[in-house]
């Protein structure tokens, strides 16, 4: 490995290498804080060795990996979610555990956070399998952290049990793929299929068709998403938003880096695939949080819906589709961890405040935190003023470019329906207190960290919402 | 840069005032009035500039920005006279939503004004944008406003009501953006410049059947925004729900923005697929007056029953937008600053009454002139006004409407004349039910106060002043009126096949006021035969 590749790896080198020192910080002395400020820190130094590389050429190390503008984009925005989801997870964790077990947390967080900064720069499918199960086996035991609760344990056992299913699902499609063509990496796989005989293309389009079974699971679009609510659910809140926005993150990189220089859009049948799957997500997605009391699981399918609006973008394909899933992304991250950040913040000690009647008058008990989450609910839902607006025009202009008019209906439609969910909890925050009954539950003072945090990622949902001008920019030059 | 900064001024305004509401209660409502008595003077000055000067130019002011450049993106805000009318119709009733409100509102001063000046900027960004984008965006921004209106400080079953407003005009604002995002791509791949600047798009040329859809998504933006039937359903239920200052703002103004989008966006953009839909709307505006006056005679709530008052007078914007001729078109925009004076006053009288014996059911009044006089003749000139009185603004408005859309569609024309029966079966219903009549119940009930005697004056006087002087008005609107009429029978005529053009008798009638000598007007009108 030459000294070149170590330099275009450096964020990846920090954070492995950090994940190391606080081992040893925390071996030599356990301290809840001094783990939260190693973390902190090698997240910055290695979104700071990110950023510097950023304008460099395209590096690639073999046929592994290849470190372009694009993917250390998205390892900026992975490492800064994380950033974020880490002074969240010290919140929920100063209160969820009062005495022990709190150090450990961190080290899992940078190794998923590893893995999914992995993913978003490999271009085989060694590193692609490897990447996703160092995420996924840091998340089995995020998932269930809390022991003590029997709900994390569920959580965690639905989600072992799915995800090294949906493991098995994608090897067996990498399987078939290479049966078929003899490569594993991507470049290759885009110059052997074009001429390849009817037979081998039949199995190369079920190998994909497998793996889209895999992807499925990861993003947990319709009907591979039966797992989100009850994993979002069990696990605790800063771990739900790392799973909804690190997590799924990496897979969409991948998905967009898989689909471009393997050229996958040569056949139909794998996009209509893609097709009904958007259009399942979208739909189900928004109609099944209709019917939910949990905001945590409202959150969830909620997800499930802007992964299937995301679709559309990737659907429409090269050029203007990548930019637009791309800012979307962007965006859904900001605002996800905004939304759990604040079921975080409002949450009192014992329990974290899920049910809808938790918010109801949060608007005259709270209203700095209620109309911040009133902001992150309203770019959730994309209107205008907030990113989400942005992002969803983004999307409709990159569907109708290539001219797909049903998923473009199917979007609108969905984002009426989606209107009502959120509407739901903005209605229940408004809703006037009874004096007596906010007086008993009156949660604790809110961290002074946590609302700057969220205060930021409001400010930056207003600020992209008025002036996006810089992020496209930003997203074009890719 | 005027522009901007009156839109900034509301916004800003606004947040002042919710700062301001964390201290004292008295405050939010003196920023409030400040703001928009600043914007209402900046609109007159433009006004008595305008007609000192040139009045030859279309735009009276304009002003550009670049925003999103990467999608062809501006802030283009501009000013025409139909702008203008709608602007001063919109700071005028702002200052009274503000007045109105001064007592009524008590909890959370702070907030309310705050939305109420966002809900004006946003009707203001409405009626001055002229980036397709910029409008949407304005267009939405004017929601989420309303609706904490109508959620926080509304009537008994507001949350139902906010949930239906909000859920009407979103989803038929997110089928207008993919029109909008359509007309976008036609333009960007026929020329190569992606723009959402209205001037460029006006001479996007598309496919017929391209035009129509794309054509559809907007109408149904504007009409269910102008609650015609079979869209009106939002309408009733937001306007009963919500308080006073919102129900003189929705049906002053909210309605009013679909009636300028049509004027501004579906005629000129799609000439020729407005001629195709011509019929069916003008069907749909006569069935609005015709069920919205049947509805309004079975109503016993109050605020209901203005609220069908106003799903008929709707349907006359329909029917004289449709008509595509100026004399029609000068009656669309007379009815539409009538028809904001006239229901915002009879929504105050129906708030304020609600106010002071907290019921709405006009079962339960009855002989209430005796104790409230002042009220009483207030009820009687707008109640006069809705029913159509000539002197007063609203007859001017009907009269023109009538009369410029028999040239177009003789049956329909008839059809709506009933209308005018109708009006004024169900306005002297509301007189003779609240004020006449038998007392049902001894109420103890203070008329009005110095404060909302002010408001109704300023109504009562503005709405005179339309109804004797409508040159006034009609002077402003003219030349974007004429222009608007001339793309659609210009444009829409050349596209179509000459076939159809022999079958269409085609009338162009123009009006000609003579504005210098303000006594005697004199009405030619000029009607000659094409084909």
């Amino acid at each position: 490995m030459s000294a070149e590749d170590i330099r275009s790896l450096l964020p990846m080198v920090i954070l492995a290498g950090g994940i190391l020192l606080t081992l040893i910080v925390v071996a030599i002395k356990r301290n809840h804080e001094l783990a939260f400020v190693t973390t902190a820190l090698i997240l910055l130094a290695a979104i700071v060795a990110a950023l510097l590389h950023l304008d460099e050429k395209p590096h690639a190390i073999g046929a592994i990996i290849i470190i372009d503008r694009i993917g250390l984009y998205y390892q900026i925005l992975l490492l800064s979610a994380t950033l974020a989801i880490s002074i969240f997870s010290y919140i929920s964790i100063h209160r969820l555990f009062p005495d022990k077990r709190k150090e450990e947390y961190y080290l899992l967080l940078m190794l998923a956070t590893l893995g999914s900064c992995m993913m978003v720069v490999s271009t085989h499918f060694i590193s692609f399998f490897v990447s996703i199960e160092i995420l996924t086996i840091s998340l089995y035991t995020l998932i269930s952290y809390y022991r003590e609760q029997a709900k994390a344990i569920e959580a965690g056992l639905k989600y072992l049990v799915l995800a090294a299913m949906s493991s098995a699902f994608l090897l067996f499609g990498m399987a078939l793929i290479f049966a078929a063509s003899g490569e594993m990496s991507f470049s290759g796989l885009s110059a052997i299929t074009a001429a390849m005989s009817g037979s081998a293309t039949m199995m190369l389009v079920v190998g994909t068709g497998l793996m889209i079974v895999g992807i499925g699971f990861k993003l947990a679009l319709v009907p591979f998403h039966m797992w989100a609510p009850d994993v979002y659910e069990g696990a605790s809140s800063p771990v739900s938003a790392f799973i909804a926005t690190v997590s799924k993150g990496g897979v969409v990189a991948f998905l967009l880096h898989f689909f471009m220089m393997a050229d996958l859009y040569r056949y139909p049948k794998v996009m209509l695939a893609f097709m009904v799957i958007a259009v399942l997500s979208m739909l189900m997605g928004n109609l099944l949080a209709l019917m939910q009391n949990n905001v945590k699981r409202m959150l969830a399918y909620s997800s499930i819906a802007h992964l299937g609006y995301l679709l559309v973008a990737f659907i429409a394909g090269k050029g203007m589709g990548v930019q637009a899933a791309t800012f979307y992304i962007t965006v859904y991250v900001i605002t996800i961890i905004g939304a759990f950040g604040i079921i975080t913040v409002i949450s009192p000690s014992d329990s974290e405040a899920t049910d809808l009647e938790a918010y109801k008058g949060l608007f005259w008990r709270r209203p700095f935190l209620a109309a911040l989450f009133t902001i992150f609910l309203l770019s959730l839902a994309g209107i205008p003023l907030t990113a989400g607006f942005i992002g969803k025009y983004f999307l409709l202009t990159a569907g109708l470019g290539s001219a797909q008019w049903m998923l473009a209906f199917v979007l609108v439609a969905s984002s009426v329906i989606g209107l009502f969910y959120y509407l739901r909890v903005i209605v229940a925050m408004m809703k006037q207190e009874e004096d007596n009954l906010s007086a008993s539950k009156s949660p604790l003072a809110a961290p002074i960290g946590g609302i700057i945090a969220l205060s930021l990622l409001a400010l930056l949902i207003i600020g992209l919402g008025v002036y996006p001008g810089w992020l496209i920019e930003m997203v074009k030059s890719l | 840069m005027i522009l901007a900064g009156l839109i900034v001024l509301l916004i800003g305004c606004g947040m002042l005032a919710w700062l301001a509401g964390r201290w004292n209660n008295i405050l939010p409502r003196i920023i409030s009035l400040v703001g928009i008595s600043v914007q209402l003077l900046v609109v007159v000055w433009l006004w008595l500039a305008h007609q000192r000067g040139s009045a030859s130019a279309l735009w009276i002011m304009s002003y550009t920005h670049s925003w999103i450049p990467a999608f062809g993106i501006q802030i283009k805000l501009a000013v025409d006279g139909l702008s203008l009318l709608m602007l001063a119709l919109t700071s005028f009733l702002g200052i009274l939503s503000v007045l109105t409100s001064w007592k009524e509102v008590n909890k959370r001063v702070g907030f309310f004004h705050f939305n109420l000046l966002f809900v004006l900027a946003g009707i203001t960004g409405v009626f001055v944008s002229l980036d397709l984008f910029l409008f949407y965006f304005s267009w939405e921004v004017m929601l989420i406003p309303m609706y904490f209106l109508i959620s926080i400080w509304g009537n008994e079953n507001r949350t139902y009501a906010a949930y239906k407003f909000f859920l009407f005009t979103q989803g038929s604002g997110l089928l207008m953006f993919l029109s909008i995002l359509g007309l976008y791509l036609v333009h960007g791949h026929n020329t190569g410049v992606f723009t959402f600047d209205y001037e460029q798009l006006l001479s996007t040329v598309m496919a017929p059947q391209t035009a129509f859809l794309l054509m559809l998504g907007f109408v149904v933006a504007f009409i269910v925004k102008l609650s015609t039937v079979p869209f009106h359903s939002w309408l009733p239920d937001a306007h009963t729900q919500a308080p006073t200052a919102g129900s003189v703002i929705l049906a002053g103004l909210l309605l009013k923005t679909g009636a300028y989008g049509l004027i501004r966006f579906v005629l000129p953009l799609f000439p020729q697929a407005s001629h195709q839909f011509a019929p069916v709307a003008m069907l749909l505006g006569v069935i609005s007056i015709l069920y919205g006056a049947k509805l309004a005679f079975a109503q016993t709530d109050l605020k209901r029953l203005i609220a069908y008052i106003s799903v008929s007078h709707m349907g006359f914007i329909l029917l004289g937008i449709y008509a595509f001729n100026e004399m029609a078109m000068q009656g669309v925009v007379m009815q539409m600053v009538a028809h904001g004076i006239s229901t915002g006053a009879l929504f105050i009288i129906a708030g304020t009454l609600h106010e002071r014996i907290q019921t709405r059911d006009i079962g339960q009044m009855g002989g209430l002139w005796a104790r409230i006089p002042k009220m009483g003749a207030m009820g009687l000139v707008f109640v006069m006004a809705s029913l159509g009185l000539p002197g007063l603004g609203n007859f001017v408005a009907e009269f023109l409407i009538l009369a410029g859309s028999f040239m177009a569609n003789k049956t329909l024309t008839i059809l709506a004349t009933l209308g005018l029966v109708a009006a004024t079966i169900y306005s002297l219903r509301i007189m003779q039910k609240v004020f006449y009549g038998k007392e049902q119940k001894q109420w103890t009930i203070a008329d009005f106060s110095i404060r909302e005697m002010g408001i109704m004056m300023s109504l009562v006087i503005a709405l005179l002043w339309l109804g004797l002087f409508p040159s006034a008005v009609l002077t402003v609107s003219r030349a974007s009126v004429l222009k608007v009429i001339e793309s659609v029978d210009g444009r829409g005529k050349t596209q179509m096949g000459k076939a159809d053009m022999n079958q269409r008798k085609t009338v162009h009638q123009t009006i000609t006021i003579t504005s210098e000598n303000e006594q005697g007007q004199h009405w030619k009108i000029n009607t000659k035969n094409s084909n």
